[in-house]
């Protein structure tokens, strides 16, 4: 445990992957409270009261570790990537900026009315809130994920050099060698280039629906959990009601986004995309593998495949190649990094440093789609279960069944997501700004190996304790479940036209 | 007419950033930091509460205050956080602990439980304001910095008795401007004994303020001659000064909102006093000052500290106005609900 870099990958990954957990719940839950709010309001009916008063709740929870977990990820970049920082800053910087003045304070300064508010404020400023707090989840997202597609697809820049302290620009395709580190930079050409690089939308769309799905299947789990349990029925059939509509949507648009996302790398970073579906040799009706192994050896993937199936998705074309590792990336970019790579062999040797992990980027990516595959088809399932009548039937074995396997289906969301990340930030390795700067380069040189497994650990128990704690809470708060009729005796007066609204006991 | 400095407009504007967090999270964290000395269940509750709902929204400060910097001076952000290394991730770590606290305390009733997230929460909430004055101290005091502006002192080079006097003094500064805030939001019984508590913070705050700055004016040479040069930074201070002993007379008055804005009005102060003295470095460097940064060669490019002007110009006015629409509804006494903490 002595290698800096890979310690501070390590780190940021563990660190990177815990936040994770929760601000995709935050997204998703946002509009989900949105329209469980927005249905009370508009029906009156109390049944949706107590639905957005205890989705709420667990909000809350998410929230609150998303926050503790974020302001870590804030600072990452300078304690462990201090070189990357000073790169990059000048674009990547603005981002960040953007995300907190734009969105954080969106999103903390509603929540606590949201939160808090329901005897404080009336119902359209509460809703309003609501919103709030769901847009400005989603606008961190915009900013995050803006600055991540900057990484993967560099526009709206050029590099930069200092001579005699004036800055100097340096030509496309300047070769960042480690002597450049202390004087290069990139800086921006142009802002809206770089905040619309080529991958942003693509990425954006499909970390959204993501998060989205994230949200749905929470709902839908424990709605099935109450369902099976006999306990809280009209509760739960509304929650899962309102989650499986917005499960069906995000899943199917899901699917939708994948195939634009993968043609955008196919495009714009065809090395990842070759690990990630495991194609070494380019030839034509390219298969594509639905699961199996990276045999690194033999250069090649065991498991069944379809035949021209990955031609067709990346080209719409069944006989066109789709170009493989062993000829990424092209030999004349090879030769501006090594340029004693001449012959075929050493050339062949020299591409091999800009490979990811293919096996591990390989499984990552098959995991993502193999979960949001099952997702889907739970889905559809569910739905015409739902359409029959038969979803809420408990007397039905199949009706069983089926609710044991959506209460697990939280989990998929949430693989799917990681893995997904997985494969996009290992399948940009070894740079860390794709065909720009190296992640060996990027690190801080000042920060110890030992100094980093100190914070590793650190953060290794500070995070298992808050997870466990989080999980803890949240069974604790589902045991509970919903109050029957949640307080409204002490909301003001401008509620009580809603509340008296179709409300027998009112 | 020449278009501003926007080197120093965003010199200012992270200034204001940071001022904002300290002014919002300080109140917070004096609140943590007192925490444990308050002993009835209910009491916490309410010092829970009181913060409630807006500790969030004031870290976001500090989220923005740290995005600011990597954007404006990016080479400032880079060199400060991968040179406080451990130091700053203990400050993360305590901020972290004290943050989950706050949500888990008052979700179970048993007292093992709540001992410990008290402990948590007041320990983080401690340790964070202590590590904050540290950093500011060692940033004041100017750090070893080479050539390429990487540091090159130790962690322990970190935890000198100047730095670490400043920790203390910004301890006591939060937990005085957290009392502030507690007697303006607390009534009975839980007011009488946070009013009492205020002079005697306030006395020991003023004590390791004055000791600060003596040892300041002996210890740190460039501040003296910086002074020297400028020294409406005395009129700064002795401002800052008797606003401080203004509170006591208008806490006895009942008049806590005007308390807190003395105590607000002391942070910006202090932050001014920091700000004029420092001007125009990022990061001191010593003892080769030749290597510090400062708003110019620490900064990104006049491009991106234009476009970062228009996104503070947006920005900004929509910030202020929601964190005072924020304040605004949740102003009065805190009291306990089913969904408190």
């Amino acid at each position: 445990m002595n290698d800096p870099e890979l310690l501070a990958r390590i780190q940021f990954a563990f660190t990177a992957a815990v936040h994770y957990l929760y601000p995709p719940l935050s997204i998703g839950l946002g509009i989900l409270l949105v329209m469980m709010e927005g249905i009370w309001l508009k029906t009156g009916n109390p049944l949706y009261h107590n639905m957005a008063r205890f989705w709420t709740r667990i909000f809350a929870l998410t929230f609150a570790i998303g926050v503790a977990t974020g302001i870590v990820m804030e600072f990452e970049f300078g304690t462990n990537w201090s070189t990357y920082s000073r790169f990059v800053g000048d674009i990547f910087g603005s981002a960040l900026a953007a995300e907190g003045i734009f969105a954080f304070f969106l999103e903390s300064g509603f929540l606590a009315i949201l939160l808090f508010g329901w005897n404080k404020v009336g119902p359209r400023m509460h809703f309003f809130s609501t919103c709030m707090v769901a847009f400005g989840a989603h606008f961190s997202a915009v900013w995050i994920v803006v600055a991540n597609s900057w990484m993967q697809t560099p526009a709206g820049y050029h590099l930069q050099t200092m001579v005699d302290g004036k800055p100097v620009a340096l030509p496309s395709g300047h070769v960042v060698t480690q002597g450049d580190l202390t004087s290069v930079r990139a800086v921006v050409d142009d802002f809206w280039a770089m905040v619309f690089n080529p991958s942003t939308i693509d990425r954006l769309t499909h970390v959204i629906l993501g998060a989205w799905m994230a949200g749905a299947f929470l709902v839908i789990s424990i709605s099935a959990y109450y369902l099976l349990k006999k306990r809280h029925l009209d509760f739960a059939r509304a929650s899962m009601k309102v989650g499986l509509g917005f499960a069906l949507v995000a899943t199917v648009l899901q699917m939708v986004s994948g195939d634009f996302t993968a043609k955008g790398v196919a495009k714009n970073q065809p090395i990842k995309l070759a690990a990630m579906e495991g194609v070494f040799k380019t030839e034509p009706q390219t298969p594509m593998a639905l699961f199996g192994y990276v045999d690194s050896k033999n250069e090649t993937v065991v498991g069944p495949k379809i035949p021209g199936l990955l031609s067709f998705l990346v080209w719409g074309s069944f006989s066109k190649p789709v170009p493989g590792l062993l000829e990424l990336p092209a030999s004349a970019f090879v030769q501006s990094h090594f340029p004693d790579a001449t012959t075929p062999e050493k050339l062949a040797e020299a591409r091999k440093k800009f490979w990811p992990n293919v096996p591990a980027v390989f499984q990552f990516y098959h995991m993502m789609i193999i979960v949001g595959v099952i997702l889907l088809v739970l889905t559809v399932v569910a739905c015409f279960f739902w359409w029959r009548g038969w979803l809420f039937n408990t007397d039905l074995l199949l009706t069983r069944w089926l609710l044991v396997l959506l209460i697990f289906s939280v989990l998929g969301p949430q693989i799917a997501n990681q893995a997904g990340w997985f494969a996009a930030e290992m399948g940009r390795q070894p740079w860390i700004v794709y065909e720009l700067l190296m992640t060996s380069q990027s690190f801080s040189k000042v920060v110890q190996a030992n100094q980093i497994v100190a914070s590793l650990v650190m953060f290794g128990l500070v995070y298992a304790l808050l997870f466990a704690m989080f999980i803890f809470l949240l069974t604790r708060k589902i045991h509970h479940g919903p109050d029957d009729e949640e307080e409204s005796e002490e909301m003001p007066d401008s509620w009580k036209a809603i509340i008296q609204k179709n409300n027998p006991r009112a | 007419m020449s278009l501003p400095d926007l080197n120093i407009v965003w010199f200012i504007l992270v200034g204001v950033l940071f001022t904002g967090y300290a002014i919002l999270d300080g109140f917070d964290l004096g609140v943590g930091a007192v925490h444990l000395f308050v002993k009835k269940d209910e009491h916490r509750r309410l010092l829970l509460n009181s913060i409630g709902p807006v500790w969030d929204g004031n870290e976001v400060w500090l989220v923005t205050g740290g995005g600011a910097l990597f954007a404006a001076f990016p080479e400032a952000y880079a060199t400060v956080f991968s040179g406080f290394y451990l130091a700053f991730m203990l400050l993360l770590c305590s901020l972290i602990f004290r943050a989950v606290a706050i949500e888990f305390r008052s979700k179970e009733e048993w007292t093992w439980w709540r001992q410990f997230w008290d402990v948590a929460f007041s320990l983080g909430s401690f340790v964070s304001a202590l590590l904050i004055g540290v950093a500011m101290g060692n940033i004041v005091r100017g750090i070893p910095l080479d050539a390429d502006h990487e540091f090159a002192g130790t962690f322990l080079g970190l935890l000198n008795p100047y730095s670490l006097l400043l920790g203390v003094t910004t301890v006591l500064l939060f937990a005085m401007h957290g009392l502030i805030y507690l007697a303006m939001k607390t009534e009975g019984e839980l007011h009488d004994i946070i009013s009492g508590w205020i002079p005697r913070v306030i006395g020991f705050f003023l004590a390791s303020y004055f000791l600060f700055n003596l040892y300041t004016l002996i210890d740190v040479p460039w501040v003296l001659d910086t002074v020297r040069a400028r020294p409406y930074v005395f009129a700064v201070v002795a401002a800052s000064v008797l606003i401080v002993l203004n509170i006591p007379r208008e806490i006895h008055k009942k008049r806590e909102f005007n308390a807190f804005l003395s105590s607000c009005a002391v942070m910006v102060l202090m932050m001014a006093t920091f700000g004029i003295t420092y001007f125009p470095n990022m990061v001191l460097s010593s003892p080769d000052p030749a290597n510090s940064l400062t708003i110019y060669n620490a900064a990104s490019t006049q491009k991106t500290l234009g476009i970062m002007l228009i996104i503070a110009v947006l920005g900004v006015p929509l910030v202020l106005a929601y964190t005072a629409s924020i304040y605004w509804v949740f102003r009065g006494k805190t009291s306990l609900t089913k969904h408190s903490y």
